[in-house]
C-alpha cells in the first residue's frame, strides 16, 4: 500500500474530508444510508455512482500523464463506446456488447499511442484529432439520434448492485485493483516513471519507451470505453453529443489534484481516484445546497488553482525564500 | 608591426574573473584582453569555460569575482541587453533573430524608424539595403529571415549588431553550419569590421580557421587561463597541448602488458562499421579486460563512434560480432541485451532520471533488461542500492534519495552503478570525469582501472590526454570523424596523440598557402 498512498497522500485525504465536512453542513442527511431492494443508498453512495465514470478515466489518464503526455480523447472515446455499447444490446449478448465496446476504445487507444510514441507527435495535439473525430465517429454510429435499448444484462451494469454495491462502484474499484496489480506488481510502474522524468535516459538505459507510450495510450482508451459503457448503461441511452462531454478535463483535473505533475514522473493511481471522488464530492455538495449548477464551474476553477499553485516550483521557491527570510529574522 | 594590433589600444579589459556553480568551479581567476581592430580566437574544450566567460562578460550570468573594462571604464552589464547598450555584442551558433520577420524587421527591430506612430516600412527597407550593401550584401530585405541561408543570417546578425554601435562583437561557433564558401564570406566581413577598429572574439573548434583568421589565441582549460599567443608565432602542435593539457603523466608502470589481454579474448569487434554523414568506417577490436582510449579534438567523431558502438544510433554499413557471433546493434534496447552499458556525456540531459531515487536509477537498466514480467522485489532493488552505494562510495549514502540532488560526480557513479548491476561485458563511458571535483575524479579513474582487472571491456572517451594515457591500454585517435591512428603499448603517450591529431590538418594548412 505504501507504493500506491505515499506520504504526499495527505493533502488530498485533508482535502476531501474538508468538502465532505462542508457538504455534511449544507445537507445534514449527507452520510445517511439505507438499503432498498438490496442496493444502498444514499448521498455518499451517490458520489462513488457519479463518481465512477471520472475515476475510471482518471486510472488511464495518470499513466499518460506520468509519461509526460496527456489524453484529450477520452471523452470523445466514452461516446463511441456508449453508441457501440447502446447500438449492440438489445442484439447481442453482454459479452459480445462488452468486446465490442472495450474494443473500440482499445483501437481509439492505438492511434492515440500510434500517433505519439511512433509518429513522435505532441500528445496534446495528436488527441486533439480523436477528440474532435471521435464525436463524429459516435454520432455516426447512432446516426445522429439518441440510441435507447431495454437489454436488462446492459442496464444491470449501470444500475443494479452487488452485494449492496452499486455495479458502477464495483467496477470502478476492480480496475483500480487491476490496474495497482499491473502496474505495481510488474516493473511497468518504475519504467513508466523514468520514461515521464526522462525520456531520452530511460531509452538509453534500454527502457523501451516507444513501447511503454504506446502501452498507456491503450491503457486510457480501454477504460475510457468502459467509462462510456456505464454511463450509456446508467441512463439506458446513449446520446452521442454529450456523453462524456467535458469529462477528458475532469480526468485531467483529477490526476492532478491526486499530485502527479503535468510534467510526467512519479504518479499515483490511488491518489487519482481520489481526486475524481474530491470533484464529485464538490459537485454532489453544489447540487445539494440548493446553489444554481453553474457555480459548480467557479469552484473546480478555484480548487484547481489553488491546486496548481501549490505544484508551482517558483511558488515553491517564493515559499522556501519567505520562510528563510523568517528563519534569518527570528 | 607597429600598424599591428599589437600597437593598438586595449579595448576590452577582462581581469581575474571566477565564475562557481555549485562545487564546480566554471572559471578560476581568467584573465583575457581584446585590442582594438584585432580578431581575437578563445579557444577550448567542452568545459573549458569558453561560454561561461562569453555569458559572465555579458552579463547572462553574474560573476564571482573579477572586474570587466570596457576601453578603460569598467562595466558590469546585468543582461545580454545591457551589455550590447554598452557596446559588446554577442551572435551565437543559433541565430537569436526572428526566421518569420523580414531581414529588414530584424535589423530595426525595436528601433524602427517611425511617423505618427506608425512604421515607415519603405524608409526602413532603404536603410537596411543599404546598411547590407556596405556588408556586400543584395538581398530582397523584404523577404522573411528565414528564408536565407544561416549564413545569411549571421550576417543578418551581425549587422544588426554592428549597427547598434558595437564596439566589441563576440561570436560564438560562427561557422558550425557554414559552407566553405560562406565561411569566406564571413571572414571577409570579419576583416572589414576589424579594420574598421572592432574588436572581435572569435569562438571556434575549426583550427584551419583559427589560423586563417585570427591575430590573436587565448587558450582556457578546466576553467583557467592557459595562455595567450600571437597566432602567427604559435606552432600548430603547442596549441593542441595547450588546449588538451601538457601534464605528462607517469604513466607506463600502471598499464599492464598488452600481451596479456590478447589471452583473454575478444569482448566486441566491429569491422567496416559506419554511418553515412557521422562517422567513416572503422574497424574496432575491444577485448577483456582491457580499456581503449578514443582521443581526439572536439566534433572528431568519439562521441559518434561511441553512440554507434552502443547502438544509440543506427549504423548503416559494416558488421559488429560479440563474442565471435554476428550482432545487431541498433538501438539502445540491442546493446543492452548483449550486455553492453552506455554512459553519455551530457549526463543530466541523456543519464540520470532526476526525480528518481538513486535506488531506482541503480536498477533502471537490469528491470529493463529483465522486461516487464520479471520485477525486481523491493527487497532485490535495496540489495542492489546498497551494495553499490557501498562499493562506488555514493554520497550521502542515502538510497532513497531522488539522484537530482546528489553533486555531478555522485551522479556519475550512480551511473556507472547502473550499469554495473546488469553485470555487463563492455562498457562505454563518455567523459566520465567531466564536470566532476578532483576528488570524485580520481576515484572514477581507479574505479575504471579495477574494472578493467575484473575482465570488463571498457571504450572510454576523454578530453584529458593524461587521463586517457593513465587507463588506456590502446588509444585510438581520431580525427575530422574518422579514426586515423592506433597507438598500442610504449607508443602511448601524450606527444604522440598530439601528433596523430595534428597530423592532418598542418598539410592540409600548409597546402592552403601559396
Amino acid at each position: 500500500m505504501t507504493a500506491l498512498l505515499p506520504r504526499r497522500g495527505l493533502a488530498q485525504i485533508f482535502a476531501l474530508i474538508v468538502i465532505l465536512m462542508v457538504d455534511r453542513a449544507v445537507s445534514p442527511q449527507f452520510f445517511d444510508l439505507r438499503l432498498q431492494d438490496g442496493r444502498l443508498f444514499g448521498s455518499m453512495i451517490d458520489v462513488l455512482n457519479r463518481g465512477t465514470p471520472v475515476a475510471l478515466l482518471s486510472l488511464g489518464m495518470v499513466l499518460v500523464i506520468a509519461t509526460r503526455g496527456i489524453d484529450l480523447s477520452v471523452g470523445a472515446v466514452m461516446a463511441i463506446s456508449g453508441a457501440i455499447a447502446a447500438s449492440l444490446a438489445d442484439s447481442h449478448g453482454l459479452p459480445v456488447v462488452l468486446a465490442a465496446a472495450l474494443g473500440a476504445g482499445l483501437v481509439c487507444g492505438l492511434w492515440n499511442g500510434f500517433l505519439v510514441s511512433i509518429l513522435g507527435m505532441q500528445p496534446i495535439v495528436a488527441t486533439l484529432i480523436l477528440m474532435v473525430a471521435g464525436r463524429g465517429i459516435a454520432q455516426l454510429i447512432t446516426e445522429g439520434r439518441i440510441v435507447t435499448f431495454t437489454s436488462p444484462d446492459l442496464v444491470w451494469l449501470g444500475n443494479g448492485a452487488i452485494l449492496g454495491v452499486p455495479v458502477p462502484v464495483a467496477i470502478a474499484l476492480g480496475m483500480l485493483i487491476l490496474t495497482g496489480a499491473v502496474v505495481r506488481g510488474s516493473a511497468l510502474g518504475l519504467l513508466i516513471e523514468a520514461t515521464g522524468g526522462n525520456a531520452r535516459a530511460s531509452d538509453l538505459a534500454g527502457v523501451g519507451t516507444r513501447a511503454m507510450i504506446l502501452a498507456v495510450y491503450v491503457w486510457c482508451g480501454v477504460c475510457a470505453a468502459l467509462a462510456g459503457v456505464i454511463a450509456a448503461a446508467d441512463i439506458m441511452g446513449a446520446d452521442a453529443n454529450n456523453a462524456g462531454l467535458w469529462l477528458e478535463l475532469d480526468a485531467i483535473l483529477a490526476v492532478v489534484i491526486g499530485g502527479t505533475s503535468l510534467f510526467g514522473g512519479r504518479f499515483s493511481l490511488l491518489l487519482a481516484v481520489l481526486g475524481a471522488l474530491i470533484i464529485q464530492t464538490m459537485n454532489t455538495g453544489i447540487l445539494l445546497s440548493g446553489y444554481p449548477p453553474e457555480f459548480n464551474l467557479l469552484v473546480k476553477a478555484v480548487v484547481v488553482l489553488a491546486v496548481l499553485l501549490l505544484q508551482s516550483p517558483k511558488l515553491t521557491g517564493m515559499a522556501g525564500i519567505v520562510a528563510r527570510i523568517r528563519g534569518t529574522k527570528a | 608591426m607597429e600598424t599591428g594590433p599589437d600597437s593598438a589600444p586595449c579595448l576590452l579589459e577582462v581581469r581575474g574573473i571566477s565564475k562557481s556553480f555549485g562545487a564546480v568551479r566554471a572559471l578560476q581567476d581568467v584573465d583575457f584582453t581584446l585590442r582594438a581592430g584585432e580578431i581575437h580566437a578563445l579557444l577550448g574544450e567542452n568545459g573549458a569555460g569558453k561560454s561561461t566567460l562569453i555569458k559572465v562578460v555579458t552579463g547572462i550570468f553574474p560573476r564571482d569575482a573579477g572586474i570587466v573594462r570596457l576601453g578603460g571604464v569598467e562595466v558590469a552589464p546585468r543582461s545580454s541587453k545591457a551589455a550590447l547598450e554598452a557596446g559588446i555584442a554577442t551572435v551565437y551558433q543559433e541565430v537569436n533573430l526572428l526566421p518569420n520577420l523580414s531581414v529588414a524587421q530584424n535589423l530595426f527591430l525595436d528601433r524602427q524608424p517611425m511617423r505618427f506612430g506608425i512604421v515607415r516600412e519603405g524608409e526602413m527597407r532603404r536603410r537596411a539595403n543599404a546598411l547590407l550593401a556596405g556588408f556586400g550584401l543584395d538581398i530582397d530585405v523584404a523577404a522573411p529571415l528565414g528564408s536565407y541561408s544561416v549564413a545569411i543570417q549571421h550576417v543578418t546578425a551581425i549587422a544588426r549588431a554592428v549597427d547598434l554601435s558595437a564596439r566589441v562583437l563576440i561570436l560564438d561557433e560562427p561557422t558550425a553550419s557554414l559552407d566553405r564558401h560562406e565561411v569566406e564570406i564571413l571572414f571577409k566581413i570579419m576583416r572589414q569590421l576589424a579594420g574598421r577598429g572592432i574588436g572581435i572574439v572569435f569562438v571556434s573548434h575549426f583550427l584551419d580557421q583559427v589560423y586563417e583568421i585570427s591575430d590573436r589565441i587565448t587558450v582556457l582549460r578546466n576553467g583557467r587561463l592557459v595562455g595567450e599567443r600571437e597566432t602567427a608565432s604559435l606552432p600548430r602542435l603547442e596549441l593542441i597541448r595547450m588546449m588538451l593539457g601538457r601534464e605528462l603523466a607517469e604513466t607506463t608502470s600502471a598499464r599492464a602488458s598488452a600481451g596479456e589481454h590478447q589471452a583473454r579474448g575478444v569482448c566486441a569487434s566491429f569491422k567496416g562499421y559506419g554511418k553515412a554523414g557521422y562517422v567513416a568506417p572503422f574497424d574496432l577490436e575491444l577485448r577483456h579486460g582491457e580499456v581503449v582510449g578514443l582521443a581526439g579534438l572536439l566534433g572528431s567523431g568519439r562521441t559518434e563512434t561511441a553512440r554507434l558502438v552502443f547502438g544509440a544510433e543506427r549504423s548503416d554499413q559494416g558488421q559488429a560480432k560479440v563474442e565471435g557471433a554476428p550482432a545487431r546493434l541498433q538501438t539502445p534496447r540491442d546493446g543492452v541485451r548483449h550486455g553492453f552499458g552506455y554512459c553519455p556525456e551530457e549526463r543530466k540531459t541523456e543519464g540520470i532520471v532526476a526525480e528518481l531515487t538513486v535506488r531506482e536509477n541503480i536498477v533502471l537498466a537490469l528491470q529493463a533488461k529483465r522486461g516487464l514480467h520479471r520485477p525486481l522485489s523491493r527487497r532485490e532493488q535495496d540489495e542492489i542500492a546498497a551494495r553499490y552505494v557501498k562499493m562506488l562510495d555514493i554520497r550521502p549514502p542515502d538510497p532513497e534519495r531522488p539522484v537530482g540532488l546528489l553533486s555531478g560526480g555522485n551522479q556519475q557513479k550512480v551511473l556507472l552503478a547502473r550499469w554495473l548491476a546488469t553485470s555487463p561485458r563492455l562498457l562505454v563511458l563518455d567523459e566520465p570525469t567531466r564536470g566532476i571535483d578532483v576528488g570524485a575524479h580520481a576515484e572514477i579513474i581507479r574505479l575504471i582501472r579495477e574494472l578493467c582487472d575484473d575482465g570488463l571491456a571498457l571504450l572510454v572517451i576523454s578530453s584529458e590526454l593524461d587521463e586517457i594515457v593513465t587507463y588506456s591500454d590502446r588509444v585510438v585517435v581520431l580525427r575530422d570523424r574518422a579514426h586515423v591512428e592506433e597507438l598500442q603499448g610504449e607508443a602511448i603517450d601524450v606527444s604522440n596523440i598530439l601528433a596523430a591529431i595534428a597530423a592532418d590538418g598542418s598539410t592540409i594548412a600548409q597546402e592552403g598557402r601559396p
